[in-house]
């Protein structure tokens, strides 16, 4: 297991810097210029002596083998650069979003979790009744709309919903405080981007909860148990339930590693600080060195996120044994 | 029937608020205390005023930092009114056949770190702009063409010596990026700390900016205006969306927005809240152009460039595309509030500003065909920005092809849109802004000029040129007024180099309760904050 455990780790190192290739040259070849943009980008004259300053401060007159040279260097000496737009240090612009869209990620897969584990079994065990009808119903619903159109849909309702309850529209705070500091404000920013996202993200799950479930509930040691006597209940959660997890635990792994950069229109719609909202303006800001180290932290989470699936799948499954 | 009640309503209830943000707001007397919460869209690089250029900046710094003299906060919309902030008395009126500025500072004026403001910090932080060293950038030295030495008598005075009058001076010196740094600061940290690090001395001191979250202010209690500010402070939150700053409005999580919003916000907030909202609207100092690429053809040819604004109907598109979007006003090259802009009258001598758009039309489609390309087909290159770019490139396409044109729009994100238009220079025809803060149309018409750094129709017109030299040197405001028309009617009517859309139009609905903030003509105007109070 150790040995199976190092290698993987190993192999992370080819990955990344296979991610660190692509992306460090495919952002040279968009158009536009960061200093241009800082400079003149409201359509004021910039002086093209002050825009080349701008690029020799930021480097971007050296060659391009070189500015991947320091690129890659950066993360043998944990130097991960400065970000282009601000000047300040980009472990410190990361630092601050990370724990935001953490939170939001985790709390949205809570949601998504507690909708879709029931709601998965209960319209399998109850296929083809309008139980299952109406789970199925609800979960392409969540499916097709767009968690950030349901982000807005929630954000009208709550301003009309209260204006006509209290009398004042109220809405979601616009600012973040850490839960430790203010758990109420941070509560009640966040419920409804974990709701909005996690809503669509359990369709996904409930769907694959529920398939998944169906196929175990046809296989031969379930009938075995049956006709032992078993209770249901007892043959779903310990001996059915376990099984049909895997495809639901490779889901649900899938969408936290997207959730931790990809909530980028959610982010907005609920004016979260975090990190997809970071890419989005880094990326308008052609902010190269923002965009990328961005780029490579979701590229780590996801690779790390499978790391740990690939383990749980051997507590799961006591059948797969890593060798 | 319904509808028009619901309009009527809505016009009462913005008319209401029109009311009481003119009238009863100068009634009142101000209250102490309290915080301003307000929303700011977009983000800005860094604190230094000499080298940004967005209004994000200016939204998030200026309550920090005091000028040496500011656009009047009392009467911010008229171009001509400016008044002393760090000087002394009334702004100094030009000796020495206009080319010396004498000011004198108020006494006892102390920067946040507690140390005393001197000339040589007003010095030290115009030679920053106006000269500034190889290698430090400075986004507005060319306002200051004019000036040739800045000298300190003594520890109060300042002295600005010109190289010839100029009536754009003043308003250069007012502009709201001025910020007046120490010189302690400058030497001992250098040119670049103020990107990073704020030390003013304006209405409030800086507690904390959370990147990418909000900014936080304090009171200053040493400020050198008596008995202002009247916040205990303020906290400037970013936002992405337009749609969310608005919401937050609504929602009471932000007292205002200061940039602007569309009509439809506008009406939306009023319908919603009533009396609770007060609106604030001006005419706004900047335009939308489009600029035909004069390196390709057929736009070479006066004559395609005449049937261009020809077909674009001015005055029905003013009162159409105000209901919804942030442009409202026909006007030439000089912002239209200002005496030297032209007036309807004179308007309608320029081609494509005539009343009848039919008689219009038929004389840009003989152009056209006299030109040898008639159903001109052509690709619009734009921003991919909603308001005002899209919409009224959408406008301007559809006012083509009632000319028998056929038009593309060509929509690029920000920095592909800039690279598009000031570096590959690949378009047929682009549109391109002009936004500028304190309205001063010597400086802001350069524009037009084929050599100004941020025209980028690829033409050069002497004559154009030897109009605005005249213009410039000219010390008599009828003389100069007169200049202009010959420069607007050659730059827009008889060369047709640029097309002007419509000017833009400011709204700012905020909740009633934020006080004493008036609106100017320009988003970078009357930020200060230190007259702002909330009644609540």
């Amino acid at each position: 297991m150790i040995k199976y455990l190092i290698k993987r780790l190993l192999l992370l190192l080819p990955t990344l810097l296979g991610a660190a290739i692509l992306v460090f040259f495919l952002l040279r070849l968009v158009p536009g210029d960061v200093c241009e943009i800082r400079l003149a980008g409201t359509g004021l004259y910039a002086d093209p002596a002050e825009i080349a300053l701008c690029q020799k401060e930021l480097g971007l007159d050296q060659h391009i083998l070189k500015q991947f040279f320091d690129f890659i260097w950066g993360y043998a000496t944990f130097d991960l650069g400065k970000s282009m737009w601000t000047g300040a240090p980009i472990t410190h612009e990361i630092g601050l979003r990370f724990h935001l869209s953490l939170q939001v990620a985790i709390m949205a897969t809570a949601v998504a979790i507690m909708i879709a584990i029931p709601f998965g079994i209960i319209s399998a065990v109850k296929q083809n009744t309008w139980i299952d009808y109406f789970v199925r119903a609800f979960s392409i619903a969540g499916i097709a709309m767009p968690s950030f159109w349901l982000g807005i849909l929630i954000i009208l309702g709550l301003l009309i919903g209260t204006q006509a309850v209290f009398g004042e529209p109220w809405m979601p705070p616009i600012e973040f405080k850490p839960i430790w500091e203010d758990p109420v404000w941070n509560i009640s920013q966040l419920i409804w981007p974990a709701v909005a996202t996690g809503y669509r993200y359990s369709a996904v799950a409930t769907r694959m909860t529920r398939s998944a479930l169906l196929e175990v509930l046809r296989e031969d040691y379930v009938r075995t148990a049956r006709a032992k006597g078993l209770l249901e209940k007892v043959i779903i959660n310990r001996h059915a339930l376990k099984n049909a997890l895997l495809p639901v635990v490779t889901v649900i792994s899938i969408e936290f590693a997207f959730l931790m950069g990809g909530l980028v229109v959610t982010e907005q719609v609920f004016n979260l600080n975090g990190l997809g909202r970071l890419f989005v303006e880094s990326v308008g800001a052609q902010d190269f060195n923002m965009t990328q180290q961005l780029v490579m932290l979701v590229v780590l989470i996801f690779v790390l996120t499978n790391f740990f699936v690939d383990i749980l799948y051997a507590w799961l499954d006591p059948r797969i044994r890593y060798s | 029937m319904k509808n028009i009640y619901t309009k009527f309503a809505t016009s009462l209830a913005v008319g209401a608020g029109l009311a009481l943000g003119a009238g009863v707001a100068n009634a009142e007397t101000p209250k102490m205390g309290g915080i301003l919460e307000y929303v700011v869209p977009g983000k800005a690089p860094s604190y230094d005023g000499h080298i940004e250029t967005t209004y994000a900046m200016i939204h998030r710094v200026r309550p920090f930092y005091s000028l040496l003299i500011r656009v009047n906060p009392d009467n911010p919309s008229d171009p001509s009114d400016f008044v002393c902030d760090l000087c002394a008395g009334d702004v100094p009126e030009a000796t020495e056949n206009g080319t010396k500025y004498t000011f004198k500072l108020q006494p006892g004026v102390k920067f946040h770190d507690g140390s005393d403001l001197t000339s040589e910090d007003v010095k030290a932080t115009f030679d920053k702009i106006i000269f500034p060293p190889d290698g430090v950038a400075s986004a507005r030295k060319s306002f200051f063409r004019a000036v040739e030495s800045i000298t300190t008598p003594d520890e109060q005075t300042v002295v600005f010596k010109l190289k010839f009058p100029t009536g754009s001076f003043i308003p250069a010196l007012a502009t709201p990026m001025n910020f007046v740094y120490s010189k302690d600061d400058l030497d001992a940290h250098g040119y670049t700390w103020h990107k990073a690090n704020i030390n003013g001395t304006g209405a409030f001191k800086f507690v904390q900016h959370q990147k990418g979250a909000f900014i936080e202010g304090v009171k200053n209690p040493d400020y050198h205006h008596a008995g202002h500010p009247y916040l205990d402070g303020f906290k400037a939150i970013t936002t992405s969306k337009m749609a969310l700053s608005i919401q937050a409005i609504r929602g009471n999580r932000a007292a205002a927005e200061f940039r602007g919003f569309p009509p439809k916000a506008r009406d939306d907030l009023v319908k919603a809240l009533g009396n609770k909202i007060t609106v604030q609207e001006s005419n706004w100092n900047c335009v939308l152009l489009a600029t035909p690429n004069h390196k390709i053809k057929p736009f070479d040819d006066t004559r395609v460039r005449q049937a261009l604004t020809l077909g674009l109907d001015r005055w029905s598109g003013s009162k159409y595309l105000s209901r919804i979007a942030i442009v409202r006003t026909v006007g030439g090259v000089v912002f239209p509030d200002h005496k030297f802009a032209a007036t309807e009258e004179e308007l309608t001598k320029l081609k494509g500003y005539g009343k009848d758009i039919n008689a219009s039309r038929a004389e840009a489609n003989k152009l056209l065909a006299d030109a040898g390309v008639p159903g001109l087909e052509f690709t619009l290159h734009n921003r991919g920005v909603d308001q005002p770019y899209k919409i009224v490139g959408t406008w301007m396409i559809d006012q083509w092809k009632k000319t028998g044109m056929k038009v593309d729009q060509q929509v690029n994100p920000t920095p592909v849109f800039y690279d598009v238009l000031r570096k590959k220079k690949s378009f047929d025809v682009s549109l391109d802004f002009n936004c500028q803060s304190v309205i001063n149309p010597i400086a802001d018409i350069t524009k037009f000029l084929g050599s100004a750094g941020n025209n980028y129709g690829s033409y050069e017109d002497q004559q154009l040129e030897d109009t605005y030299n005249k213009m410039l040197q000219s010390g008599d405001p009828a003389e100069q007024r007169r200049l202009i028309r010959e420069y607007e009617t050659r730059a827009l009517s008889d060369e047709a180099r640029m097309m002007i859309s419509l000017w833009w139009y400011k709204i700012n609905p905020h909740r009633s309760y934020m006080k004493g903030w008036k609106i100017a003509p320009s988003h970078y105007l009357n930020q200060h904050l230190d007259n702002v109070w909330l009644d609540r």
